[in-house]
């Protein structure tokens, strides 16, 4: 039986549930010192003196470090999402002369251990002067507002449009135009690990030996070369366990240039692990945008146009997915409708707030609940079902592959897929059309019982290129050699189906090596639902390399006809003669260079392939949420949910529901919880697990998730698409709009909670 | 700073160490005895992954200073499995049923399942659900996890 396709146990499992894999944190160097950072304590200042004398003398302390101690110091690049602009207000790893938002980098303390450290962070004494902050977006835009950089003119970072068709004759011939201003709130990925890094140099042979980086090895690998002017060849990446990644862990942040440079300067190893309150303030943060959004419909719900403005807030500085969550929502915004003509107008605005990046669908997530709560909202104007406006708008199977038109910066063609189909059926299978009833008789009880629905349609596989070596080792292992990353996916696993398949061995038998630049070359790492997809074909390819010699060592052994042989159980077999065998190892040891070399074979078992495309595989689906809302307490709870998605091939269908399971929690966080709260100085409010809720287990419905495999992705040998993200990306916008159903109002903005249903409650009140 | 004697048992074996007692439990066990599989997430008492049986209870390790464990048997992630081959049944199923992907909360929510199945062999969805609020999984959405300290449970009570 083929491995993909089957609920294979995670090979990752057992050492995690033992207690005994090694994540950053839990690695130990000797002679290892410690690091903590001071960060900025004012959101928007000039940094008139640091003094570090009584910080220094304090017994333990190794060293301080404040950029004084750094010279030519280099801002960190964008590695996507460059938009022409933004790289005006990139971040030096160290506040310099301004800090820009509370929990700016100001300086280093490296000590003996992490209790000494802290200690010392308070000795340390910083003069500012503050220069007034502005935190909203739209504030921030306007004459007058603080300049965060000079370089960037009412803090805009970067605008750009998208044009599609013909936007004024379609609204001109539009029989109801809505206009609808929606906001989505700053939360984030917030993985349960904290970030941390142990950084050493070996002064003798000149290597730098990091272990944390993670997601993006390779880029990251690339970028410290630069920042910190040691070759390449210099430095070394291994990457641990890691405790969830969800866009925001493994970029290159201030401390991946910080660490090393500490470790190199004091010549110590150095472990960095931050505490949480660091991490709410200094990871990434996402998701606020702000969208006000024009649609022209037929009176039959038939949209003619759309016509947008986005304002993306992106926090101090640009970081290194630079505009993607605004690239994703301008690009993505249409979702699987057939919207003719279209514009969108976006800004990229900077406020004193944390440096925002990619969260699990970025900007889709915000795109989906602006549209299909502008869908609804339409309904509600037309009098038709919310279900209806969709079914006369969704993209047909016949219509693929559909080319929505040009984007500045994002591919834009769907690859294939059935959308109605899969709504129809998400529908039947939740019960839609028994629960319109259901809400009615509840209503009349005076309960607020609601149903919606957030269709999407999801980006994966971002290419451009993946790389895999597939080695078989002396006694017959097969080895992966993957360009990929784990964020605690399951990948490796993953990647261990398709090769134990193509190369015919036990699962057991197949190791993959990942993240570690001495074994792995090249690399793009683990985003945008991308691993399966690129990593995947890659190793598809890598293994079909290995089969074809394999069976020419094993042809040239037993002389026999390669076309007679094939691959069973580990070894290469006769066709029709299954006693006549050679075994990988048998093989291994023909390919010796001894060996080899005397028969004219090139020695070793060893084969690279490189995966290649500019395209991109969609997949998509619908979130189908049943909710009551209780009007005394402000309190959603969720009755039911459904997510459907197409994912084009499982490989593993358990670890997909695992993904789409995962992705929903977070999407209920994002739709009822989580809130990064500045106060109007720039003041993190959010700053602990009491005030930023993740949710728990009581908060969590059991949901069904519906994977399917009706339409694979041509652009892939596997027909693979990436399956992150869809439990996530439609969470707000069904959870909105069954909220709205409901209590019969219109939910504007996220997050649903208490504060603003009652808000809402209040709403539905006086409009009886 | 001045330190003070404490000896404990963990995980079956005994400890006797000098510790500062302002050193927190959690960093106790995973830098004074590398035993690194009780992961630290937010040191504010809230995400669990610290969780460790003390004295049969489930508590969080990061509030806890190490003095205050003189004396005290305690048990964490690394002495669930009854050996180095075998796993317990609770490892087995959240292995069976994808109870975990990064696997930084699941140290936390072996213990504090085993203490639930210890107190309530038979537990609820509800009460499992409940049990688990102290414990923060930010990648399953908690659906496996409940499924398999229900399946662990009847496991633990002979296929009942």
């Amino acid at each position: 039986m083929p491995y993909i396709g089957s609920r294979v146990k995670r090979k990752e499992d057992v050492r995690l549930l033992r207690g005994i894999g090694k994540y950053v944190g839990d690695i130990h160097r000797p002679g290892m010192a410690h690091a903590a950072i001071l960060r900025s304590t004012h959101a928007h200042a000039r940094i008139v003196k640091i003094d570090v004398a009584a910080a220094v003398k304090l017994p333990g302390v190794v060293g301080v470090l404040t950029a004084a101690d750094m010279s030519d110091l280099k801002t960190i690049p964008m590695r996507t999402g460059v938009i022409p602009g933004l790289e005006r207000s990139q971040q030096t790893p160290i506040a310099t002369t301004k800090v820009r938002y509370v929990g700016d980098p100001v300086a280093v303390v490296v000590a003996e251990n992490r209790y000494i450290a802290e200690d010392a962070l308070e000795l340390i004494e910083v003069e500012y002067a503050p220069l007034g902050a502005v935190t909203d977006a739209r504030a921030s835009m306007q004459p007058g507002a603080p300049q965060l950089h000079d370089a960037t003119p009412n803090n805009i970072a970067a605008n750009f449009q998208v044009n599609v068709g013909d936007v004024d004759g379609a609204f001109r011939e539009s029989d109801l135009i809505v206009e609808e201003e929606f906001s989505t709130q700053r939360h984030s990925a917030v993985p349960l690990e904290n970030r941390g890094l142990v950084a050493e140099w070996d002064e003798g042979r000149g290597l730098l030996t990091m272990w944390g980086p993670t997601k993006m090895t390779h880029t990251n690998w690339r970028i410290l070369s630069e920042l910190i002017g040691l070759p390449q060849s210099s430095i070394h990446f291994i990457e641990p366990e890691v405790g969830g990644g969800f866009g925001a862990r493994g970029e290159f942040y201030p401390e991946d240039f910080l660490i090393p440079f500490a470790a190199r300067h004091f010549r110590r190893p150095i472990c960095w692990i931050e505490d949480r309150s660091e991490n709410l303030k200094a990871m990434n943060q996402s998701r606020q945008q702000k969208h006000r959004v024009k649609i022209g419909v037929k009176k039959d719900g038939t949209i003619m146009g759309m016509d947008a403005e986005i304002l993306f807030d992106m926090g101090g500085y640009t970081r290194t997915h630079g505009g993607v969550p605004a690239i994703a929502a301008s690009a993505m915004l249409r979702g699987p409708f057939r919207v003719k003509n279209y514009r969108c107008n976006v800004f990229c605005v900077l406020t004193n707030k944390t440096p925002v990046g990619t969260y699990r669908s970025p900007g889709r997530y915000e795109a989906n609940f602006v549209r299909e709560r502008l869908l609804d909202i339409i309904a509600h104007r037309l009098k038709l079902d919310p279900a209806d406006v969709r079914r006369r708008n969704l993209i047909r199977h016949e219509e693929m592959p559909y080319d929505l038109g040009k984007h500045p910066f994002h591919y834009m063609v769907y690859d294939t897929g059935d959308l109605p189909g899969q709504f129809e059926r998400a529908l039947e299978r939740f019960g839609y059309e028994d629960l319109k009833p259901t809400c009615a008789a509840a209503k009349l009880e005076g309960r607020a019982v609601g149903v919606g629905i957030g269709c999407f349609v999801e980006t994966s596989g971002i290419g451009p290129w993946e790389y895999a070596r597939v080695e078989i080792d002396n006694a017959g292992t097969v080895i992966l050699y993957s360009g990929c990353n784990s964020v605690g996916q399951g990948i490796a696993t993953a990647l261990s189906q398709i090769v134990a398949d193509e190369l015919q061995v036990c699962i057991e038998n197949v190791r993959v090596v990942h993240g570690d630049t001495a074994k792995v070359p090249y690399g793009n790492g683990s985003n945008a639902s991308r691993s399966t997809v690129m990593a995947g074909s890659a190793a598809v390819g890598a293994s079909r390399k290995v089969k074809d010699k394999l069976l020419r060592l094993a042809s040239a052994s037993l002389e026999i006809d390669a076309a007679d042989l094939i691959l069973r159980d580990g070894r290469v077999v006769v066709r029709g003669a299954p006693e006549r065998s050679l075994s990988f190892a048998d093989l291994a040891r023909l390919a010796l260079p001894g060996p080899a070399l005397k028969s004219g074979i090139s020695p070793g078992i060893s084969e690279e392939d490189f995966f290649a495309t500019d395209k991109r595989p969609f997949p998509y689906g619908v979130h189908v949420a049943s909710v009551e809302v209780d009007k005394e307490t402000g309190k959603i709870k969720i009755l039911d949910y459904l997510v459907t998605e197409d994912v084009g091939r499982k490989i593993n269908p358990m670890i997909i529901e695992g993904q789409m399971a995962g992705g929903l929690a977070q999407g209920i966080g994002g739709a009822l919880l989580e809130e990064f709260v500045y106060d109007e100085d720039g003041q993190p409010l959010s700053t602990n697990f009491m005030d930023y809720l993740l949710p728990t287990a009581m908060e969590m419905p059991k949901a069904q998730f519906i994977s399917t495999e009706d339409f694979p992705s041509p652009h892939n040998p596997l027909g693979v698409k990436g399956a992150g993200e869809g439990g996530i990306t439609a969470a707000g916008a069904a959870l909105a709009n069954a909220v709205s159903n409901a209590l019969g109002v219109e939910v504007k903005r996220l997050p649903l909670k208490p504060d603003y249903v009652l808000e809402l409650v209040k709403e539905a009140e006086a409009a009886k | 700073m001045s330190t003070r004697p404490i000896r404990l048992t963990i995980n079956g074996h005994e400890y006797a160490r000098q510790v500062e007692p302002r050193k927190l439990l959690t960093d106790f066990l995973r830098d004074d005895l590398r035993l690194t599989g009780t992961h630290v997430g937010c040191e504010q008492g809230v995400c669990g992954a610290c969780s460790i049986l003390f004295n049969g209870d489930v508590v969080r390790s990061c509030l806890l200073f190490a003095v205050q464990a003189n004396g005290a048997e305690i048990k964490t992630v690394e002495g669930i499995a009854p050996n180095a081959t075998e796993l317990h049944p609770l490892q087995e199923k959240f292995w069976e049923l994808h109870g975990l992907q990064c696997g930084f909360c699941t140290p936390g929510i072996l213990l504090t399942a085993e203490a639930l199945l210890k107190e309530t062999p038979n537990p609820s969805e509800g009460e499992i659900r409940e049990w688990l609020s102290g414990n923060l999984c930010r990648c399953t959405g908690y659906q496996n996890i409940v499924a398999a300290i229900q399946e662990a449970a009847k496991t633990m009570n002979g296929g009942k």
